[in-house]
C-alpha cells in the first residue's frame, strides 16, 4: 500500500500532468511559479483596466462616466487588486521560480501548501471582485477601509472582509514556505551570506508577512464584530475610537508596504550586476540595509495620521522615525550606483527597466522623505502629492522590478529568447508615460486637489488632463509586454544555459528551459 | 526606414500631445501656496527646504547615476573592473553624511511642531463639525451658529448629464452657500469634530489640514494676516462618503471691525422669530 503510494508519487512527480489537471493540481514549483505571474499579470490588467476607468473620469471636470458612489467602489478594488492581486503574487510568483533554483533545492519545502496557497488567492480575488456585482456594492472607503465609513458599506461588505481573510491566510502560508525553504533547503556550502540578494529580500519579506498579515485579520475582524454584533471597537458611541483602526491598520499597512518593495530591491539587485558585468557592490550592507528597512517599517506607522491629533511628543518620534528610513534606503541607491561604476554597462530590457527603478524610485523616495516631515504632511496629506508619491514608489518602483525581473527570468523559463526591440518599445513607451501620468499629480497636490475626488475644480484640469493622457498610454504599452511574452511562451530563438553573458548562479547552470525538475541532488558550489 | 519613420511619428505625436494640453495651463498651479496666515508662510518656507533638499540630492544622485551609465557602457569598450565590490570608507561616508542631512531637515520641522501645536491665546473659538456632506460652524460663546453646503450654482453642474459646462459655474466645486467669516489679525482657533464619519478641514492657505473625528475633538489655529483679507476656498480632504468630492470650505476673512459687525447682524436674523 505504502509502496503502491510511494510509486505513485513517483509516477507523479516524473513529468507533469496533462491538459488542466496540470495547472489545477501540480506542486511543482515552477508550475505554481507560473499560475501566481499569470495571475497577477491579469490582476494588473483588471486593476489597470479600473485605474483607466478613474482616469477617464478625471479626465475633465463634471461628472461624465460613473457616479459618485461608484467612482469609490472602483478605488477601492483597483488598490485592493493591485497590492494583494498583482504586486504581491507577481513577487510570489518570483520567488515560487527562482528561490529553489538559486539556492539549489529541488522544490519549495511545502508544495502541497504552495498550492493551497495559491488557490486561496485565486479565489479570495473572485470574491473581492464579484463585490462589485454585489447587491450593496464593493467596499468604498478606501483600500485602508478607515471607520466609521466603511461601516456604512452595503450587503456585501462581509464577502469583502472574507475574501481579506482568505488573501492574508494565503500570504501567511506563502512566507512559512519560503522561510522554510530558504533556511533549510540551501546547497551545502551556501552560507546564508552567500545567497543571492534577491532570497534574502524574500526572506526578510516572509518575515514581515508573518508578523503583519494577522493583525490586518485582526482589525478588519473588528470591523465585522462592529458591523454584525453590535460591538464598539471603533465606535465612538459605545466608547470605541476611530483612531484606534487607524493605528491598527497601518502597524500592518507600514510593513505592507515593504512587503511589496523588498522583493523589488532583490530583483534589482540581481538584474544591475548581471549587466554592469560586476558583483554587487557592498554585498554584506545590502543585506543589514534590507534588516533595517525592515525593522523601521514596524515603527514608523504613524506617519500616515499625523493630521488625526496626535501629542507632539507622538508626532516628533514618528516623523524622525520615518526619516531614518533614509538611511538605509540611501546605502541601497549609493550601493546600486557604486556597482555600475566602473562596469561594463548593455542595456537589454531587464537593465532598462531596473535602471528606471532606480531612477524613479529614489525620485519616489525624495517624496516620502519630504512627506516624513510631519508640519508640511499637513499640507501633502491626502492631497494628490501622496498619490504621485506612491505610485511612483509601487509603479515604476516595484511593478518595474516585478517587469525586469520577468523580462531577466524569461529565456530562462521558456528556452526562448524575446524580441529585444519591442521589449525596448515596451520600456520606452512605459518609462515615457509613467511620468507624464503621475509626475503632473505632484503639482495637482500642492495646488491643492486632495484625493479620492471624482469631480475637480476647474483650476485642475489641465494637469489631469495629462495624467489621464498619460494613463491610457501606460495600459495600451502593457498589451505590448503580454504580447511579447505570450510569443516568447510560444517560441523563438533558442536561449542559452546562461541566457546573459554576465549573469551568475545556480539557475544559470540548468538549461533554459529547465527541466520539470532540478536539483534532484544538491548542486557544487563553485 | 519604416521603423524610424514610425519612431519618429509616434514621438512627434507624444511631444505634440504634451505641449497641447498643457497650454492652458496656470503655472502658479504647480507650488504649495504661500498663504495668508503666520503659520502658512512657516510651513511653506519649510517645504521649499526640503523641496530644495531633496532636489539637491537627486541632481546629485541622479548625475552620478548618469555619468556612470555614460562612462562605463559596454559598446564604448568599457571593461569592468571586478575588484570594486567593497570600500568601507566610502560606505561609512554615505551613510554618515545622509543622517548628518536629516538631523538638518529635523530641527526646524521640531521648531514648526512646537509652534502649530501651541494652541494658547487664541482670542476666538470656532467649532466646526463634518456631516455628510456639509459642514457645521458654530461660533462658541457668540450666539451664531449655521450649516455650510456646496453652492446651488455647483451642484446644478455636477450632476451627472446635466449638461452644464463646469467652465461656465464661478468657482466649480469649490463655493459654498454660507461661507465662515473669521477676523483677521485674529488667533482664531477652530475645534474639529463629526457627527457621522472622519472628514478634515482643509484651507491649503492656512497651511494646514486636520481630521474632524467623531466622538473626538481636534484642535487647529490660524491667525490670518491684518493686511490679507479675502476669499478662501478648500475641501474636505478624508474620503467621506459618495460626495466627498463636494463638501467644499469658503472662509471670508475681515477686518475684525465688520466682522463684529457681521456677528452682530447674524445673531439680529438668527433671534428674529420666523
Amino acid at each position: 500500500m505504502v509502496e503502491a503510494a510511494v510509486a505513485m508519487d513517483h509516477a507523479g512527480h516524473a513529468a507533469p500532468a496533462r491538459g488542466l489537471t496540470r495547472w489545477l493540481t501540480s506542486t511543482n514549483h515552477k508550475d505554481i511559479g507560473t499560475l501566481y505571474l499569470v495571475f497577477a499579470l491579469v490582476m494588473f490588467l483588471v486593476g489597470g483596466a479600473m485605474a483607466l476607468l478613474i482616469r477617464a473620469e478625471l479626465h475633465a471636470p463634471g461628472l461624465q462616466l460613473v457616479n459618485p458612489g461608484f467612482y469609490n467602489q472602483i478605488l477601492t478594488v483597483h488598490a485592493l487588486l493591485m497590492v494583494f492581486g498583482a504586486v504581491m503574487p507577481a513577487t510570489v510568483g518570483l520567488a515560487n521560480w527562482m528561490i529553489p533554483l538559486q539556492i539549489g533545492a529541488a522544490d519549495m519545502a511545502l508544495p502541497r501548501l504552495n498550492l493551497f496557497s495559491f488557490w486561496l488567492l485565486f479565489f479570495a480575488s473572485v470574491l473581492l471582485t464579484s463585490t462589485l456585482f454585489l447587491p450593496g456594492g464593493a467596499p468604498a472607503a478606501g483600500w485602508t477601509l478607515y471607520p466609521p465609513l466603511v461601516l456604512q458599506s452595503g450587503s456585501a461588505f462581509p464577502v469583502a472582509i472574507f475574501s481579506i481573510h482568505l488573501m492574508g491566510a494565503s500570504s501567511i502560508m506563502g512566507a512559512i514556505n519560503v522561510i522554510v525553504t530558504v533556511l533549510n533547503m540551501r546547497t551545502p556550502g551556501m552560507t546564508l551570506l552567500k545567497m543571492p540578494l534577491f532570497c534574502w529580500a524574500w526572506l526578510i519579506t516572509a518575515y514581515l508577512l508573518i508578523a503583519v498579515m494577522p493583525v490586518f485579520a485582526g482589525s478588519v475582524t473588528m470591523l465585522l464584530t462592529d458591523y454584525f454584533l453590535a460591538t464598539s471597537f471603533f465606535n465612538p458611541a459605545g466608547g470605541g475610537d476611530p483612531v484606534l483602526y487607524q493605528h491598527v491598520f497601518w502597524f500592518f499597512g507600514h510593513p505592507e508596504v515593504y512587503i511589496m518593495i523588498l522583493p523589488a530591491f532583490g530583483i534589482v539587485s540581481e538584474i544591475i550586476p548581471t549587466f554592469a558585468r560586476k558583483p554587487i557592490f557592498g554585498y554584506d550592507s545590502m543585506v543589514y540595509a534590507i534588516a533595517s528597512i525592515a525593522f523601521l517599517s514596524f515603527i514608523v506607522w504613524a506617519h500616515h495620521m499625523f493630521t488625526v491629533g496626535m501629542p507632539v511628543a507622538g508626532q516628533l518620534f514618528f516623523m524622525m522615525a520615518t526619516m531614518l528610513i533614509a538611511v538605509p534606503t540611501g546605502v541601497k541607491v549609493f550601493n546600486w550606483t557604486a556597482t555600475l561604476w566602473r562596469g561594463s554597462i548593455s542595456f537589454e530590457p531587464p537593465m532598462l527597466f531596473a535602471l528606471a527603478f532606480l531612477f524613479l524610485f529614489t525620485l519616489g523616495g525624495l517624496s516620502g522623505l519630504m512627506m516624513a516631515i510631519a508640519p508640511v504632511d499637513l499640507q501633502y496629506h491626502d492631497s494628490y502629492f501622496i498619490v504621485a508619491h506612491f505610485h511612483y514608489v509601487l509603479v515604476p518602483g516595484a511593478v518595474f522590478a516585478i517587469i525586469a525581473g520577468v523580462y531577466y527570468w524569461l529565456p530562462k523559463w521558456t528556452g526562448h529568447q524575446y524580441s529585444v526591440r519591442l521589449g525596448q518599445w515596451h520600456f520606452w513607451l512605459t518609462a515615457i508615460s509613467v511620468n507624464v501620468m503621475f509626475f503632473p499629480q505632484h503639482f495637482l497636490g500642492l495646488a491643492g486637489m486632495p484625493r479620492r475626488i471624482p469631480d475637480y475644480a476647474t483650476p485642475f484640469a489641465d494637469w489631469n488632463a495629462v495624467s489621464t493622457i498619460g494613463s491610457f498610454v501606460f495600459g495600451f504599452a502593457q498589451l505590448l509586454f503580454v504580447w511579447l511574452v505570450w510569443r516568447c511562451a510560444r517560441g523563438g530563438e533558442r536561449a542559452t544555459a546562461q541566457v546573459w553573458d554576465g549573469a551568475h548562479g545556480l539557475e544559470w547552470t540548468v538549461p533554459s528551459p529547465p527541466p520539470y525538475h532540478t536539483f534532484a541532488t544538491p548542486p557544487e558550489l563553485r | 526606414m519604416l521603423r524610424r519613420n514610425l519612431a519618429r511619428f509616434a514621438i512627434a505625436a507624444l511631444v505634440a500631445a504634451l505641449a497641447a494640453t498643457p497650454a492652458a495651463a496656470d503655472w502658479s498651479l504647480l507650488n504649495l501656496p504661500r498663504g495668508v496666515s503666520e503659520l502658512s508662510r512657516e510651513i511653506y518656507g519649510l517645504h521649499m527646504l526640503m523641496l530644495s533638499i531633496c532636489t539637491t540630492i537627486a541632481v546629485v544622485t541622479f548625475g552620478a547615476m548618469t555619468v556612470a551609465l555614460l562612462r562605463f557602457r559596454k559598446s564604448q569598450g568599457a571593461v569592468a573592473d571586478t575588484s570594486l565590490v567593497h570600500d568601507s570608507r566610502l560606505e561609512l561616508v554615505w551613510t554618515v553624511i545622509p543622517v548628518l542631512i536629516l538631523v538638518g531637515m529635523a530641527v526646524p520641522a521640531v521648531a514648526r511642531i512646537l509652534h502649530i501645536e501651541d494652541m494658547s491665546g487664541s482670542e476666538l473659538t470656532i467649532k466646526v463639525t463634518g456631516y455628510q456632506w456639509q459642514w457645521h460652524y458654530e461660533y462658541l460663546g457668540r450666539d451664531v451658529a449655521f450649516f455650510s453646503r456646496l453652492a446651488r450654482s455647483s451642484d446644478f453642474a455636477r450632476q451627472p448629464g446635466s449638461g452644464i459646462d463646469p467652465a461656465t459655474v464661478e468657482n466649480y466645486l469649490l463655493d459654498v452657500d454660507r461661507p465662515l467669516v473669521v477676523p483677521t489679525g485674529t488667533k482664531v482657533r477652530l475645534l474639529l469634530t463629526a457627527n457621522d464619519v472622519i472628514h478634515a478641514w482643509w484651507v491649503p492657505q492656512f497651511g494646514m489640514k486636520r481630521d474632524a473625528i467623531p466622538g473626538f475633538i481636534n484642535e487647529m489655529w490660524f491667525r490670518i494676516d491684518a493686511d490679507r483679507p479675502g476669499t478662501y476656498r478648500g475641501q474636505c480632504a478624508e474620503l467621506c462618503g459618495a460626495d466627498h468630492g463636494f463638501m467644499p470650505i469658503v472662509v471670508v476673512a475681515k477686518s475684525p471691525a465688520e466682522f463684529v459687525a457681521w456677528l452682530e447682524q447674524q445673531r439680529a436674523t438668527l433671534a428674529r422669530p420666523e
